[in-house]
């Protein structure tokens, strides 16, 4: 999708900021889920950034931002050894998801601190193109 | 005649671009400001000022020639230097931006002004009052 102006800039940074909050509403719900194999576990995904620029030479150094892709996390499931657990292996253990709940919030915080500069500046610069409309009147 | 009404309002129309442009860049460093190893950009509007008023259309000698207009070349965009240094390569500081922003804001708005009141004082010079 082409990027024209301002508003595509907080726009887009916006859909971004909503995909992270996404990923943190899924590895904050998923946090404490238990699986019988290291391999069903949950693990948790973070987006990737990418900076976005503008396709009219003009308006160079201006960009936007994008969240180009959800990568899951290579983190190793946390083994626990619970051997009355419904869901424990032959073994005994059980797979806790490796998700770090502090880090998540923080990061929810980050993101919502983020979308609201966005909106900001969207909020500014509308009183001023209004008032540039109305030049002279 | 129209000349003089050029001269009059030229200063704030370039003043009113530079400031637009650079907002455009100050909301690209908010929008990225979570990118990694983004780098944080700005222009410096006094330089971009004088440049952009010292570009204009080319003197002519002969009735024959054509006053072309100088196309308005893209301004120079420089990077910021972070006051302090981040592990992701990302130099913008939410802080900085958002004054820079604000300050940019602020200055657009003092150069509406400018223009309302050049507007107005040329009104009450044509109208005689």
């Amino acid at each position: 999708m082409e990027i024209k102006n301002i508003y595509h800039i907080a726009k887009r940074a916006m859909g971004a900021q909503l995909v992270r909050m996404n990923a943190i509403a899924s590895n904050l719900a998923n946090a404490d889920n238990i699986a019988s194999t290291p391999e069903d576990a949950y693990k948790p995904i973070k987006p990737v950034f990418e900076t976005k620029y503008f396709d009219i030479i003009k308006k160079r150094g201006i960009s936007t931002v994008d969240a180009v892709t959800v990568e899951q996390m290579k983190d190793e499931p946390i083994k626990e050894y619970k051997p009355g657990h419904p869901l424990a292996d032959e073994e005994g253990f059980i797979y806790r998801a490796p998700v770090d709940s502090q880090e998540e919030y923080v990061e929810m915080l980050e993101a919502s601190r983020q979308y609201q500069n966005n909106i900001e500046v969207i909020t500014t610069i509308k009183g001023l193109m209004l008032k540039t409309a109305n030049l002279g009147k | 005649m129209i000349n003089t009404f050029k001269q009059q309002l030229e200063v704030f129309s370039k003043a009113i671009g530079i400031r637009n442009r650079r907002n455009e860049i100050l909301a690209s460093n908010i929008a990225n400001a979570a990118t990694p190893n983004y780098k944080a950009r700005d222009v410096d509007f006094e330089v971009e000022l004088a440049r952009s008023l010292s570009v204009g259309p080319i003197k002519t000698s002969n009735d024959a020639h054509f006053a072309v207009a100088s196309k308005n070349l893209p301004g120079k965009v420089q990077y910021r230097k972070p006051l302090q240094p981040s592990m992701d390569g990302n130099t913008v500081e939410l802080a900085v931006e958002q004054m820079e922003f604000a300050e940019n804001s602020v200055r657009y708005q003092t150069t509406l002004n400018f223009i309302n009141g050049k507007l107005s004082g040329l009104m009450s010079a044509i109208r005689g009052e």
